[in-house]
């Protein structure tokens, strides 16, 4: 299947470092529009329909629409380029490819809210996406696309990097503030939300790497153009991850509305070796795993939704025949108990004891009512947990048990 | 206004008010951990959700603000079972020692589980959180293993007190609250003020017990027990007790005393009433002879290690005065051991304060000589409300005794004490007589009043202005501070006491919120206005007495190797 290259059109072609070469290809041409006519861009961005990609999936522009009521001496647009989700890639693509797009982005979001600092808070593990954006950031300021009097108007508007040690919470928005202010990662309490008070108190955009390479591709083909792409709830292109034992994995350009299958079979190549399909995990570490049943679902927010799948940040994981789905949910439970950051008592307490008892699984001690118990403690942590981390940490646990549940009486084995 | 709808009652309030305290007015307690009067909310314990009409998920009724038109239902089942669930996730990670934790029946975890009537069995089996009790303070003992990582504590420390010494450390299931580095308690720059203990729910940050060793000495013959009691204590200890806050309780306080079989009671008003006396000349001293101003109060000892370590180029500020108990450990060794005919050594000094930092005090080497120390042991209010209890005495029911001569007798000067702003109320009374020579008609300055707020107010004393400030907690403590070391402070003396609202809200009290100090402290004023004959330091006979005896003035040579102290650079303790 040919890719859909919306985005990723100049990924391979340009020197990612060079303004300039950015420039030649009609860079920046979104950022001139913007300029021209800054009350307009909000709302070009909500008649395009545009979603946030970072996995929540809140409408862009009423986002911004916050930020730009809210009286303040200084507003900040904040990138989240954390991608701190197992099995996601696409953040660091755009980042090391094109990193003016989203440099291009983020200075109209600046304009459209009246932000002159954006922050891209970049995930620890990219040091040598790092090394390229400090690269390309030198070359837009000296090119004027970005600093003071941007692109000969009197608009300002630079960007700074920051980085964590490397905890996935910190893709949680509002520890992502706290990380930025040099704090311990851990969220915040909503509300108050960012749009009104975010980094260091004061109202601030975040947006997902791939939220805001779209942005100017959005005011250069116009808001029709973008919602004629993909599906009219999730409108525009996606870049998938394709991962877990697939033949073709890697990040991939496609309108939304394509099937999981397509994905799988046509992009994927299926699972190597000829190996059957058993399961697959969407939507990142904490989406649902489910059964091959679910493979005609169209890769939308709303389709995803209804299939009882999750759209996320557009990852798929597919797991084949020869997985085991208790190993599988051990080592997801590992991971978010290592990765709580230890504030709300839900996801702190809930996710060690989740690991306990998929362990017992593990060992064959596991008990019908150790799967009740799973059950239980999972809905509290879905419906109490501070942040989406306790909320969603137990999904694909929940949802391996509702599809698999006599692997987990077998003793694990399978 | 908003109208709010909680389990079918409606109540109006504030916009913006929380969830939590809108339904106590429709009559709803809804338990709370993290939750703090004094404090921010925190919203992390989630032992307070609720569900709220049109909200995808439950919500913590401590943090969210409501809205007109909102309905509320605390006792859905999926409210219950959530608050349920999360109660058994913290048991399951607590100790089940309550019998015999120093917290029962005075625990905030132990209360919930009793108003929830949780007895189901725990479904996970119990982890030991953290490394293992922290001896090492003389003042806080840190017993990880009971946080419930509630964050309580650092709020008090950070936001009260600006110290940080309190942090969490490691992350998920790992989670406690520790010092940096994990270091024992007496190798940080913790103040000891106790703040943290008052703000702890559960026993992971007690009061270092002295109990034993205080009824050690009591049943030792050889030993004849001298103790002084704070100003704060009569205030407080009844509330300790179980009585309801600011009762006062001086005479019954000296009863139980006695039958515990302590030989003497003292009152430190009377070295409160000998600490204006030196502080005072010292500032009209240093007033008349261009030394260093502002002078700034040195009662607090949790606020001098604070200064010591944070602001050891600014100690040359600090009054040379000990604190009463510091002076009062003095005159029982140096003084009141001769006059029964006794060694040092054979008398046992023992303190009873407001104050779990003045347990580090004693230990100070400054304050001891020869090999012992003037105060050989503290016990707090707290720990005194033990030693009655545990005395079988029933203190609702005892009589009134005085306190024993001849360092019975403070005035109302001494008292105040007691309180945020007294030692400058204290001192001004006294010194405006002195240097006016003219009895001062209106003894109360009321300006220099008040519990939270840093307060600061010109007086004029002869052909003198002063200008004053009075502060309490040591993050105010340190704006002063800042501006006495830029050197933008224009105040002639300032009040500073670590804790909140001063002794009153100090660390071995019970369990503080503001409204309870807000009562002490009115009682304390009860008791300078209507219960004390003399109010004025200098004209308290004991005082009097007391310099005759020795033959000295206030500030002279003997008075001054008694009565002062020095101080150390700190500077140089992890912070």
């Amino acid at each position: 299947m040919e890719e859909y290259k919306f985005l990723t059109y100049n990924v391979g072609k340009l020197n990612p470092v060079s303004a300039t070469e950015y420039a030649t290809v009609g860079g920046y041409a979104g950022l001139k529009i913007a300029l021209a006519n800054p009350s307009a861009v909000i709302q070009t961005i909500k008649d395009s329909g545009l979603r946030g990609r970072g996995g929540a999936g809140f409408p862009t522009g009423m986002k911004w629409t916050f930020v730009r009521n809210t009286e303040a001496d200084q507003k900040y647009i904040v990138c989240n380029a954390d991608e701190g989700e197992p099995g996601t890639n696409k953040d660091r693509i755009l980042m090391a490819e094109v990193p003016n797009l989203l440099f291009e982005g983020m200075a109209i979001a600046g304009v459209a809210v009246g932000a002159t600092k954006g922050y891209i808070y970049l995930r620890a593990e990219y040091p040598y996406v790092k090394e390229i954006l400090l690269k390309a950031l030198d070359d837009a300021r000296i090119r004027h696309f970005l600093g003071k009097n941007v692109m000969g108007s009197d608009f300002d508007f630079d960007i700074e990097i920051r980085s964590g040690a490397g905890a996935y919470v910190c893709g949680e928005e509002t520890a992502l503030l706290e990380s930025i202010e040099g704090k311990r990662g851990e969220p915040r309490y909503k509300p108050p939300f960012p749009g009104v008070q975010g980094l260091w108190g004061k109202p601030t955009v975040i947006n997902n790497v791939e939220t805001l390479c779209n942005i100017p591709m959005i005011l250069c083909m116009g808001a029709d153009f973008f919602k004629a792409l993909g599906t009219p709830q999730t409108t525009g292109t996606k870049l998938f991850t394709l991962c877990g034992n697939i033949k073709n994995p890697g990040v991939y350009e496609f309108q939304t509305g394509i099937t999981m299958r397509e994905l799988f079979e046509d992009v994927g190549g299926g699972c190597p070796n000829g190996k059957k399909l058993k399961a697959i995990q969407c939507g990142g570490a904490s989406g649902p795993i489910v059964g091959t049943d679910k493979l005609d679902t169209k890769m939308s927010i709303e389709d995803c939704n209804a299939a009882g799948a999750n759209f996320g940040a557009g990852d798929l994981m597919f797991i084949d025949e020869d997985q085991g789905i208790v190993d599988l949910c051990e080592n997801l439970m590992e991971f978010f108990e290592e990765e709580s950051c230890g504030k709300c008592t839900p996801c702190r307490e809930g996710n060690f004891r989740l690991l306990e008892l998929v362990r017992k699984f593990k060992d064959g001690t596991g008990t019908e009512t150790d799967l009740d118990t799973i059950e239980d403690l999972a809905s509290t942590m879905m419906d109490a947990s501070l942040c989406g981390l306790g909320q969603a940490s137990p999904i694909p646990l929940v949802s391996a048990i509702k599809y698999f549940r006599n692997e987990f009486l077998e003793g694990g084995n399978y | 206004m908003a109208k709010v709808t909680i389990d079918g009652i409606v109540v109006e309030v504030e916009n913006g008010t929380t969830v939590l305290k809108a339904a106590e007015k429709a009559g709803v307690k809804i338990p709370r951990l993290c939750y703090h009067p004094d404090q921010d909310v925190k919203g992390n314990c989630r032992i307070c959700v609720v569900e709220i009409e049109g909200q995808r998920l439950l919500q913590p009724a401590c943090a969210y603000p409501v809205s007109d038109g909102m309905v509320v239902h605390t006792n859905t089942a999926r409210a219950r079972k959530a608050r349920y669930n999360i109660l058994e996730l913290i048991l399951a990670h607590h100790p089940a020692d309550c019998l015999h934790c120093i917290r029962n029946h005075n625990c905030e975890l132990q209360q919930i589980v009793e108003d929830m009537s949780f007895t189901r069995e725990i479904r996970y089996p119990y982890h030991e959180r953290g490394t293992g009790l922290d001896y090492s303070s003389p003042s806080i003992t840190r017993d990880p293993a009971k946080c419930i990582v509630c964050d309580r504590c650092s709020w008090a420390c950070t936001h009260f007190q600006s110290c940080n010494v309190l942090t969490k450390t490691n992350r998920g299931f790992e989670t406690y609250l520790t010092t940096e580095y994990d270091r024992p308690m007496a190798e940080t720059a913790c103040t000891t003020c106790g703040q943290c203990i008052q703000a702890c729910p559960v026993a992971a940050l007690t009061i270092h017990d002295d109990t034993t060793d205080a009824w050690k000495a009591i049943n030792d013959k050889n030993l004849t027990v001298v103790a002084q009691v704070a100003p704060a204590v009569r205030v407080n200890i009844a509330e300790a007790l179980g009585e309801d806050p600011g009762t006062i309780s001086t005479g019954r306080l000296v009863t139980a005393m006695k039958m515990m079989g302590i030989d003497y009671v003292f009152d430190t008003d009377f070295t409160a009433d000998l600490t204006i006396m030196e502080e005072g000349t010292e500032f009209l001293h240093r007033l008349t002879n261009g030394g260093c101003l502002p002078l700034i109060t040195s009662c607090s000892p949790g606020w001098v290690k604070f200064c010591e370590t944070w602001y050891p180029d600014q100690l040359a500020h600090l009054s040379t005065a000990k604190s009463p108990q510091g002076m009062f450990g003095a005159v029982i060794k140096e003084y009141f051991a001769k006059k029964i005919g006794k060694r040092p050594q054979e008398v046992f000094s023992l303190s009873v304060m407001p104050c779990t930092a003045k347990k580090y005090e004693a230990k100070r080497p400054e304050l001891g000589r020869d090999g012992y120390q003037d105060v050989d042991c503290v016990v707090t209010v707290q720990e005194l409300a033990q030693m009655i209890r545990s005395a079988n005495i029933d203190f609702s029911k005892l009589p009134d005794t005085m306190f024993d001569a001849p360092f019975g007798l403070g005035s109302g000067a001494g008292v105040i004490f007691g309180a945020s702003g007294g030692v400058m109320e204290a001192a001004l009374r006294t010194v405006h007589e002195i240097v006016t020579g003219k009895v001062l008609e209106d003894i109360d300055f009321k300006q220099v009043r008040g519990l939270r707020d840093t307060r600061e107010a010109t007086i004029t004393i002869g052909d003198l202005d002063v200008k004053v400030c009075i502060t309490s907690g040591l993050a105010n403590a340190r704006m002063i501070m800042d501006l006495v070391r830029a050197g933008k402070a224009d105040y002639q003396f300032i009040e500073i006491m670590a804790c909140p609202g001063g002794c009153i809200g100090g660390g071995g009290n019970p369990y503080r919120d503001w409204t309870k100090v807000e009562k002490r402290n009115a009682a304390t004023y009860i008791i300078d206005a209507e219960q004390c004959p003399i109010r004025q330091s200098h004209k308290n006979p004991a005082i009097q007495e007391f310099y005759k005896d020795l033959g000295v003035k206030p500030g002279e040579e003997i008075a001054h190797k008694l009565f002062h102290t020095n101080y150390a650079d700190r500077g140089n303790l992890p912070k």
